[in-house]
């Protein structure tokens, strides 16, 4: 029997994007120990790291660091493979689209801000999607949703300050700032 | 080197878009609100006795209507959105201390005197008795 070495070489990427999700994921187990006053509306303070790579790095980067960080804190949660990981990378996946889709959007006219508040109504819309569809199949579902959008746009506009005023003091670093 | 952080400083982060979409996410809370809280407004009462309708009406003026059971007379009150039962014989009193109903599909029974009160309107968006 022959051994085989496989040496791998992380790239200056992959540093990048351990370092990144380490910190986003200590936001968000931090995030989990402040008390909410309702089940699913949480500030998502994770996203402040996923906005700010999505400025400096791309978007590639961007859903490195957000899926990383949602399998990862969930097994610190012990939410993994509960209902509550399935929402969080459900809420996600739509939010690394939406983000998609915001960053053709002028750079003039549209910050972090918008990125942001975009990508929290994306993920609370594809939550309560998967919450009619599987855990509370009818329409009462959608009956908090103007709470959740209100809460999405709150935090939304906190989450997205905070990653323009940490983009406003980092380096510059290609691709360029939005 | 970070500037102090004021009022002015996280207004400056802020671009022209996006207090737009950050006012439009607002607005569209607004809407989804009226649209889904608003819309369980009850615009008509159905009264049955024994299981068939007995009365039939809408709740834009006040009256009373008193419905015949096995037990004597069962007293309805209406007023504009809302409607009660406002002297029932049953012993047990449960319909009458429900007071006012003001939701569409909620219920009110007297069932010792057979009578029931039901609000209608447009988008049930409950059902009191299989809820």
């Amino acid at each position: 029997m022959t051994r085989s070495i496989i040496e791998l070489m992380p790239t200056a990427e992959d540093d990048r994007v351990a370092r990144h999700a380490a910190a986003a994921i200590a936001l968000a187990v931090a995030e989990a120990a402040i008390p909410l006053p309702l089940p699913g509306v949480k500030p998502g303070f994770a996203n402040i790291i996923t906005l700010t790579v999505l400025a400096r790095w791309g978007w590639r980067e961007a859903a490195w660091v957000s899926l990383l960080r949602v399998f990862a804190a969930s097994l610190l949660l012990g939410q993994f493979l509960a209902p509550g990981f399935f929402l969080s990378f459900a809420g996600a996946l739509a939010s690394l689209l939406a983000l998609a889709g915001a960053m053709r959007l002028p750079k003039k006219w549209f910050g972090p801000v918008s990125y942001s508040i975009f990508a929290a109504f994306a993920h609370i819309g594809a939550q309560l999607v998967l919450v009619r569809l599987w855990l509370v199949p009818h329409d009462g579902a959608f009956y908090l949703a103007p709470l959740f959008g209100a809460a999405a746009v709150l935090f939304g506009l906190v989450n997205g300050l905070a990653a323009a005023a940490l983009l406003r003091d980092l380096p510059s670093r290609e691709p360029s700032c939005p | 080197m970070p500037d102090s952080i004021s009022v002015r400083t996280w207004y400056e982060l802020l671009r022209p878009g996006d207090w737009v979409v950050a006012l439009a996410g607002l607005a569209a809370c607004v809407v989804a609100g009226f649209w889904l809280w608003r819309g369980s407004a009850p615009d008509g009462v159905i009264v049955r006795t024994s299981g068939k309708v007995f009365a039939e009406t809408d709740l834009s003026r006040p009256h009373r209507i008193e419905v015949p059971g096995p037990l004597g007379l069962t007293v309805i009150e209406i007023e504009p959105g809302r409607a009660r039962v406002a002297s029932d014989h049953g012993p047990r009193q449960y319909c009458v201390r429900q007071g006012w109903l003001t939701r569409t599909g909620a219920v009110a029974i007297c069932a010792p005197n057979e009578v029931s009160l039901m609000l209608t309107g447009r988008g049930v968006n409950y059902d009191s008795l299989n809820y």
